[in-house]
């Protein structure tokens, strides 16, 4: 056994606590990438997390940097009383698609619109989790969900909120990017979203938003491979991947 | 140094800044809008925070995450902008986060009016958010004693480790009144803040802020725990003034700048005759009720008045442990009793036919 | 023994705050208790405003005065509205230049002042506050112009400063309006 070798191992931002997310769920890649930014750019020991009101509301006890815990949407809110009274920590958000995009969309805007030096992790799956899978602001067209059974209809439920691209519009935020987990090589285009947010954070330059495209396959009724396909299929073209603000562009490297 | 004339909402801010509050989160409300008016010039000339938030709401979670972090934080609003701020208090309370809550009160329910008025007392004492909790609640009745009980609350906040709400009325917000900022306030023995987390792991554990409690049990020690400070403040932090109790035969229970008005009215009664005393609650929670026990044998009659409809009075009553017989006078809409209709009720409940 | 309360009254725009607040400045630099209470109506600009003032040797209890020993009335909507609470004996500061052909009691002192047609004599119609408040001075003896003109003096700095001349005349022009 003396040639054992290592070569993969648990970031050491996550804690060994049991994870609280249903078989075959995103949530778990998405806190797996941002543990291992924080850890690759030396930031978790000066890190606070803001866990939301959501599916993620434990991540309080995921993540091994400080963490507070929010009333729901106001985690902005959160972030921006902490980073205002220390400006050297690092501040994070980690908020599902009702919290953000629904009860907490003012704190999100007014964030960004101060611009506020803080880094939003938004996670979209299309539906609320965490209370039984009902509509959110982001469900598709069509899409079944316990308060839209008959499928959303845009005369009386509206269309589909697309955050980066209306965050993109505030003049105050300074990266606004969309990724998605649904393979290996998006998962790697994801955690390069997250350092470009998290370094920005660390230079002092201002308001970032990672939204991140995710699977809620218990409140869908699909198997996780098919609820990956259905984000692949149906969300990702409503929601296209991509940066959609970066006022970082052209600067020196 | 010498006292200097000040607007009620600044001396109130500027209290503030001599207590070493590091941060204000606020928005806008009349009447108390000096008050952030007056710390967005001066909280950046001492190197602190102001954000003025996009609402009441974003405002008190902004005071939420400061106060995790360990800063001495303040918010202002004035009652219906207090309603918007139940969830975040509540939040502290259950987090167990200090901070400092200006409440100037105006009139409602609803938009109400923007003249003063006593009308959150149940919002104050009650809570006023979801859960089992309460805020040390200070009702002043002087800009001197408004500065000075500001000045001290940033203390009790960080002993409790529970928000405490300083309740004045609109009067006292914009009454301009010569203070003496610098006079010593007691200081509490305070234990450094070991529980913050302000993202500063290098050298401990990490912490959380954190209100949740899925397993009833946890929850249930949750409360109880709370409950201790609570029964804490109850048991060993009343504070109240006995105004002219010797031998009074009546006692009006008024506090804030109803209480001053009380005084100007006794001064008309003992010119008739009448001994009235004054009790004048200054914590309104924990409700002095230990006052109640201390009442002259002499009193025969208690008097409320408020700027309410009756909202002190139910803790009158819950507090009457002689079981003598309580009259009310209040106003309401934002108009302010006057001294000669205090004496009028106090004459009517003594019989003042008889001293004429 | 000093024990004054007075309530100023008029359009809002006519310096009825500033009166007041000088005033209490005035008290707070002699050390007296005093203060200082607003009541404006809903309107941003031009609507009715109002101030009470107590100024007292010992503390002051109630911030409302409803019996006061004077009142200064820039307008007529104020004189209507403040002449019933003024106490037997008072005295009542009257704007004649705004309020003419009005019912006054008999058993006040009234005082006709003619503040905007001497501060318009004198240059500047925004001095009419302070000519009604020379002529306040004058009568009650409260304090003497001097003192008020010291906090004045210390209020109006920079581009300000320039009107402290104005003022300084204004209040000698309402003082000789009462002799």
């Amino acid at each position: 056994m003396n040639n054992v070798e290592i070569v993969y191992k648990k970031s050491e931002g996550l804690t060994d606590k049991y994870l609280s997310y249903c078989p075959g769920c995103t949530h778990g890649i998405i806190h797996k990438l941002v543990a291992e930014t924080l850890v690759e750019l030396d930031l978790i020991d000066r890190t606070v997390g803001i866990s939301s009101v959501g599916c993620s509301v434990l991540n309080y006890d995921f993540f091994t940097c400080d963490m507070q815990q929010a009333a729901h949407g106001r985690a902005p809110a959160v972030a921006t009383g902490i980073k205002r009274v220390r400006p050297n920590s690092i501040v994070f958000t980690y908020q599902g698609d009702g919290d953000l995009a629904s009860i907490g969309i003012a704190e999100a805007i007014h964030a960004a619109h101060r611009g506020e030096n803080i880094t939003i992790v938004f996670v979209n799956n299309a539906i609320y989790g965490m209370t039984g899978g009902q509509m959110a602001p982001t469900t598709l067209i069509g899409q079944k969900t316990t308060t839209s059974p008959n499928g959303r209809d845009a005369k009386t439920q509206g269309l589909p909120l697309k955050i980066a691209e209306m965050m993109a519009t505030i003049p105050g935020a300074t990266y606004i990017e969309r990724v998605s987990v649904h393979n290996p090589s998006h998962v790697r285009k994801a955690k390069k979203a997250l350092i470009k947010a998290f370094s920005i954070q660390m230079e002092n330059k201002g308001f970032t938003l990672i939204e991140f495209i995710s699977t809620c396959p218990v409140n869908w009724g699909m198997t996780p491979k098919d609820a990956v396909d259905w984000a692949v299929d149906n969300m990702i073209p409503y929601y296209p991947l991509g940066v959609y603000k970066d006022k970082t562009a052209g600067e020196e490297k | 140094m010498s006292k200097v004339l000040m607007k009620g909402n600044e001396a109130m801010a500027l209290a503030a800044i001599k207590a070493g509050c590091e941060a204000f989160y606020g928005y806008p409300i009349t009447p108390q809008n000096e008050l952030p008016e007056y710390l967005s010039k001066h909280m950046p000339l001492y190197n602190r925070v102001f954000v003025q938030a996009e609402s009441e709401i974003a405002a008190i979670n902004m005071v939420y995450g400061a106060a995790g972090a360990g800063a001495r934080v303040l918010t202002s609003s004035s009652s219906p902008g207090i309603a918007l701020k139940q969830e975040g208090i509540s939040y502290m309370a259950g987090s167990e986060l200090p901070g400092v809550i200006i409440n100037v009160m105006r009139g409602g329910p609803g938009l109400g009016g923007i003249q003063p008025s006593q009308a959150d007392y149940k919002q104050i004492t009650r809570g006023g958010g979801n859960g089992d909790y309460y805020l040390y609640s200070l009702a002043p009745e002087t800009l001197q004693e408004a500065v000075d009980l500001i000045k001290e609350s940033f203390d009790i906040a960080d002993y409790f480790r529970n928000p405490v709400m300083i309740a004045v009325d609109g009067l006292i917000g914009q009454m301009m009144e010569p203070v003496d900022l610098d006079r010593e306030v007691p200081k509490w023995d305070l234990k450094p803040k070991t529980w913050i987390a302000d993202g500063n792991t290098k050298n401990r554990k990490k912490n959380v802020i954190n209100s949740l409690y899925l397993d009833p049990q946890d929850l249930e020690d949750h409360n109880m725990k709370l409950k201790e400070k609570y029964d804490e403040m109850r048991a060993n932090h009343q504070r109240y003034e006995f105004i002219n109790m010797e031998n009074a035969e009546i006692v009006i229970i008024a506090y804030g700048s109803v209480s001053r008005i009380a005084r100007s009215a006794i001064e008309i009664l003992s010119e008739k005759g009448i001994k009235c005393g004054i009790l004048r609650p200054i914590t309104i929670f924990p409700y002095p009720k230990k006052a109640f026990s201390k009442l002259p044998l002499t009193v025969k009659n208690l008097l409320v008045v408020e700027m309410s409809t009756g909202q002190m009075l139910d803790d009158v009553i819950i507090s009457n442990e002689r079981g003598l017989p309580i009259s009310f006078f209040g106003r309401v809409g934002g108009i302010v009793p006057e001294v000669e209709e205090i004496v009028e009720k106090v004459l009517e409940i003594v019989g003042g036919e008889k001293h004429e | 023994m000093i024990s004054e309360k007075v309530i100023i009254a008029g359009f809002g725009g006519q310096g009825v705050m500033l009166m007041g607040q000088l005033l209490s400045y005035t008290a707070t630099a002699k050390d007296l208790n005093t203060l200082w209470f607003p009541s404006y109506g809903p309107e941003t600009r031009g609507g009715t405003a109002n101030c009470s003032i107590t100024i007292s040797e010992s503390n002051v209890n109630s911030p409302v005065i409803s019996t006061p020993d004077s009142i200064i009335i820039m307008n007529k909507p104020s004189l209507d509205k403040f002449q019933p609470k003024l106490k037997s004996g008072g005295h009542l500061f009257l704007n004649t230049s705004l309020v003419k052909d009005v019912v006054l009691r008999e058993d006040v002192n009234v005082h006709n002042v003619d503040a905007n047609d001497i501060a318009i004599e004198l240059g500047n119609l925004k001095v009419a506050n302070m000519v009604m408040l020379g002529a306040y001075l004058e009568v009650t003896k409260v304090f003497d112009a001097e003192s008020v003109l010291k906090v004045l003096k210390k209020k109006f700095t920079g581009s300000k400063a320039s009107l402290i001349e104005i003022n300084k005349e204004a209040l000698e022009a309402g003082k000789k309006a009462v002799l």
